[in-house]
């Protein structure tokens, strides 16, 4: 029962991507910037979670938890201190600063810290059980539990509170949320909070899972985790659980096919695809520009 | 009369500059490291040269460029070791290639705009470069064994080769239509341009000379990997790009001597030229959007300078 | 009382200028109305006094406190409430998400449930579609959604843009019964309208604004008999 095996680990590593995938899509639904530093402060969570695992010799639990408190207030510094004078700029200085904000994180900590990997600690035992005569290991059910809970929590946070409603509010109408005493301001900080809280959450499940972490870790993670948010349809958060899910899946099946060094290439081909095909992505809605 | 005045004024300046640096470099005043140099700010004008097409002047917003360039690189390497024949063919066939390439990419950004086109010619980029790592011919992740053929004379030769005809596309009535591509696509294809076409073009022209570049690159070089051709050289390129000015083509040339004048100095340093890099990046991005030159040309500080401070003559 | 004092204001867009040098006032439980033709800088002027444009010049005063430059948001505290023209509800959310982002800086629970029930009252058809996507509405389901949605604001002084706009004449004169309910019940109202017949029969004073300037104020009745106001906005003779 290879097969299930193999499903197990694509679900594992798609639920990662969706993570990720979730602050690129509710940034780009906001203020319609392509936040390429969104795969470094994955990176940065990773290395956050790292060091207090191995420094300050905390369990799995704290460790997420710091790193997604960490990631958030540094989403919030990057948007503050670089995206918010770009509100009305063009598109293409948008995305060119957020390139530079990328590059600067990414060599900012090779510069502080080295370029060396580092290999994350067993915080779980490796014990495993047979499900449908494949093994399974506890730590695998673990991550995707997390994965599993965070998402529902984002859901609800989202749907249910006040903050969640304004973000909704402004990103379909930033002009009328304003007329509502909504404060875009702070419902775009609060979205860049949450966004990179769940890369944060992402790096650590990552590094336990894969075990070697690095500076330029979150550079690939980072632009799959966008083809899976433009996969289920940019700016729509379920859309963004379910193309990670499938981007995962599908990576998988091509590696276990023996196609594992084009691997990578698959996530791209299926990007051209969608976007040449279905640009509005599987839950998207098709809308043309106007003049 | 005048344009063609500029053209002179132009070659003569070029054959200056060559005759130069050709001097020193043949007297030996110039060692290997200044010749090489002076080689690589070559490469790296035309390649931003070709980009500044696609974007500055077409407006078609492309962060893959250096898959062109892997193409260009790879195939002419192709050329040369593998079917033995001579170095100028390698850099023909290796723009050709790399062009047929552009047309490839240029075809689906038909359909797609500003943000998911960056992203599409990233993806494109980023399979080219998975290709060749998959292909066993060209060596793989190892890479390819490459002569070193590329020689300051032709660097300089295709460099000059291939500002005068970007100027010349740009100023022709071509330029003037992928101009107002770059301005408003709807209404210029209201006015009965094909956009289609010019978008094309601009791709496949761009293409071809950053896969001229690709030859010039990969015999500079004793070994080409696929690992050369990743986001990072793609961005390398953009930046020249975005910091000259988006539609400068002056300010094109300009950064990329600058930066990979920079860069050569800070070689020892890769991660403070990163860090360097991405400062003036942001900075300019928040500060001068418009890129250090805006749209402006150097002959139009020149016009400038000569008007006097009076400045009523304007439009006499 | 005077509610609203717009002293010679100058609003520009980039460097063209939208309004000049326009003073109105607005005095507590009137509705007034502006009218003019389209691109005459009636939506400017509400823009401007709703926080979303910042006059270059002049003076804006809300129940004796200036609030000209004010963020949006610190406008709705003080009892604005803006219904833009084109209806702006949030496609996205359901109606009853649309009523509860109106009363988006409310903290009374209570009033906020008491207010969703006025308006399910006034608008019985938004309450059939509470769980409904607004984006799904009709033209006039949304702009009930709209006007209720400033309702739950609990506003001194709601500024209307366009309420008929393409709009079937029995819907408009159902929002303009509302229009008066709700004056009635002590909300001020500053009314732009294209269809000036209908603002006038409601309002009890009127503004006319022609490319960016007040050209002519009085009472309803004034203004539906002038000359002026006749040729130019109510097609007659």
């Amino acid at each position: 029962m290879e097969w299930v095996q193999q499903l197990i680990n694509g679900i594992s590593l798609g639920s990662i991507y969706a993570l990720i995938a979730l602050g690129y899509t509710m940034v780009y639904g906001i203020i319609k910037l392509i936040n390429f530093a969104h795969g470094d402060v994955f990176m940065v969570g990773s290395f956050i979670g790292f060091y207090s695992i191995t420094v300050f010799n905390l369990g799995f639990f704290p460790a997420l938890i710091i790193s997604m408190a960490a990631c958030a207030l540094f989403g919030v510094i990057i948007e503050r201190i670089a995206y918010k004078r770009l509100r009305n700029a063009t598109r293409i200085a948008a995305l060119i600063t957020a390139i530079g904000v990328s590059l600067l994180i990414e060599y900012g900590v090779i510069y502080i810290r080295g370029a060396q990997p580092e290999a994350y600690p067993d915080v779980f035992s490796n014990r495993s059980f047979a499900f449908l005569g494949a093994q399974i290991s506890i730590q695998s059910i673990l991550i995707l539990s997390v994965s599993v809970v965070l998402m529902i929590l984002l859901q609800f946070i989202v749907h249910k509170t006040k903050t969640g409603k304004a973000m909704r509010a402004v990103s379909h109408d930033t002009e009328a949320a304003k007329l509502m005493g909504i404060n875009v301001d702070n419902t775009i900080s609060a979205t860049f909070a949450i966004g990179s809280a769940l890369a944060g959450a992402a790096g650590v499940i990552f590094g336990v899972y894969y075990t070697k972490i690095d500076p330029l870790m979150g550079v690939i993670p980072g632009v799959k985790a966008f083809v899976a948010a433009v996969l289920g349809g940019i700016g729509i958060i379920p859309g963004a659980m379910v193309g990670g899910l499938v981007l995962g899946v599908v990576e998988t099946v091509v590696s276990a096919l023996g196609f594992s060094l084009w691997r990578d290439a698959a996530a791209f081909v299926i990007l051209i695809l969608i976007l040449i095909f279905r640009p509005s992505g599987i839950f998207g809605k098709n809308t043309r520009e106007k003049v | 009369m005048k344009k063609s005045k500029q053209f002179w004024l132009f070659i003569i300046a070029a054959v200056l500059v060559y005759a130069v640096v050709q001097f020193f470099i043949a007297n030996g005043t110039m060692n290997q490291f200044y010749s090489n140099t002076f080689i690589f700010i070559a490469i790296n004008i035309i390649l931003a040269v070709s980009l500044h097409l696609v974007i500055g002047i077409t407006g078609q917003f492309s962060i893959g460029h250096a898959g062109f360039l892997a193409v260009g690189a790879y195939i002419s390497a192709i050329v040369t070791m593998k079917l033995d024949l001579p170095f100028i063919v390698a850099i023909i066939v290796g723009g050709m290639v790399a062009a047929l390439a552009g047309l490839i990419v240029g075809i689906p950004s038909l359909r797609l705009k500003g943000d998911y086109l960056a992203i599409a010619t990233l993806g494109f980029a980023e399979i080219i470069r998975i290709v060749f790592l998959n292909i066993d011919y060209v060596g793989g992740a190892a890479g390819m064994q490459v002569s070193h053929l590329t020689t300051w004379t032709y660097a300089f030769v295709c460099l000059v080769i291939t500002i005068i005809v970007i100027v010349n596309f740009t100023n022709s009535r071509h330029g003037i239509a992928a101009i107002s591509v770059r301005e408003n696509e709807i209404a210029s294809d209201a006015m009965g341009i094909n956009t289609t076409y010019y978008k094309v073009a601009a791709f496949a022209i761009g293409s071809f000379f950053a896969g001229v570049a690709g030859a010039l690159y990969s015999h500079n070089f004793y070994i080409i990997q696929p690992s050369q051709f990743g986001f990072l050289k793609s961005f390398d390129i953009l930046i020249f790009v975005v910091l000259g000015g988006l539609g400068s083509l002056s300010g094109a040339v300009l950064s990329a001597i600058l930066l990979t004048v920079v860069s050569t100095y800070l070689q020892g340093y890769p991660e403070t030229r990163m860090i360097i890099y991405s400062l003036v990046l942001i900075l300019v991005m928040l500060y001068r959007p418009k890129g250090l030159m805006g749209t402006m040309e150097i002959t139009d500080y020149f016009k400038l300078w000569r008007t006097p401070k009076g400045g009523d003559q304007h439009g006499k | 009382m005077t509610m609203l004092k717009v002293e010679n204001i100058d609003v520009f867009y980039g460097n063209i200028q939208a309004l000049r040098d326009v003073s109105i006032t607005v005095n507590q439980g009137e509705i007034v109305s502006l009218i003019g033709a389209n691109g005459a800088g009636k939506s400017t002027l509400l823009k401007t006094l709703s926080g979303l444009l910042k006059p270059k010049k002049g003076k804006i005063e809300f129940l004796d406190k200036s609030i000209s430059g004010k963020q949006a948001q610190s406008i709705v505290k003080a009892g604005i409430s803006h219904v833009p023209e084109g209806r702006r509800v949030f496609a996205n959310l359901t109606v009853e998400e649309n009523l509860e982002l109106g009363a988006f800086l409310r903290k009374d629970k209570q009033g906020i449930h008491q207010d969703m029930q006025k308006v399910y009252e006034i608008f019985p058809r938004l309450l059939e579609r509470k769980k409904q996507h607004s984006g799904t509405l009709s033209g006039g389901e949304q702009q009930m959604l709209a006007m209720g949605r400033a309702i739950m604001a609990k506003p001194k002084l709601v500024l209307l843009d366009e309420p008929s706009m393409g709009l079937a004449p029995l819907m408009v004169k159902t929002i303009f019964q509302v229009i008066k309910d709700i004056n009635n019940e002590g909300t001020t109202v500053l009314l732009v309208e294209q269809n000036a017949n209908m603002a006038l029969s409601v309002a009890n004073r009127g503004y006319v604004i022609e490319t960016g300037r007040v050209v002519l104020s009085g009472s309803a009745l004034e203004l539906q008999n002038s000359e002026e106001v006749k040729l130019a906005y109510l097609g007659g003779h």
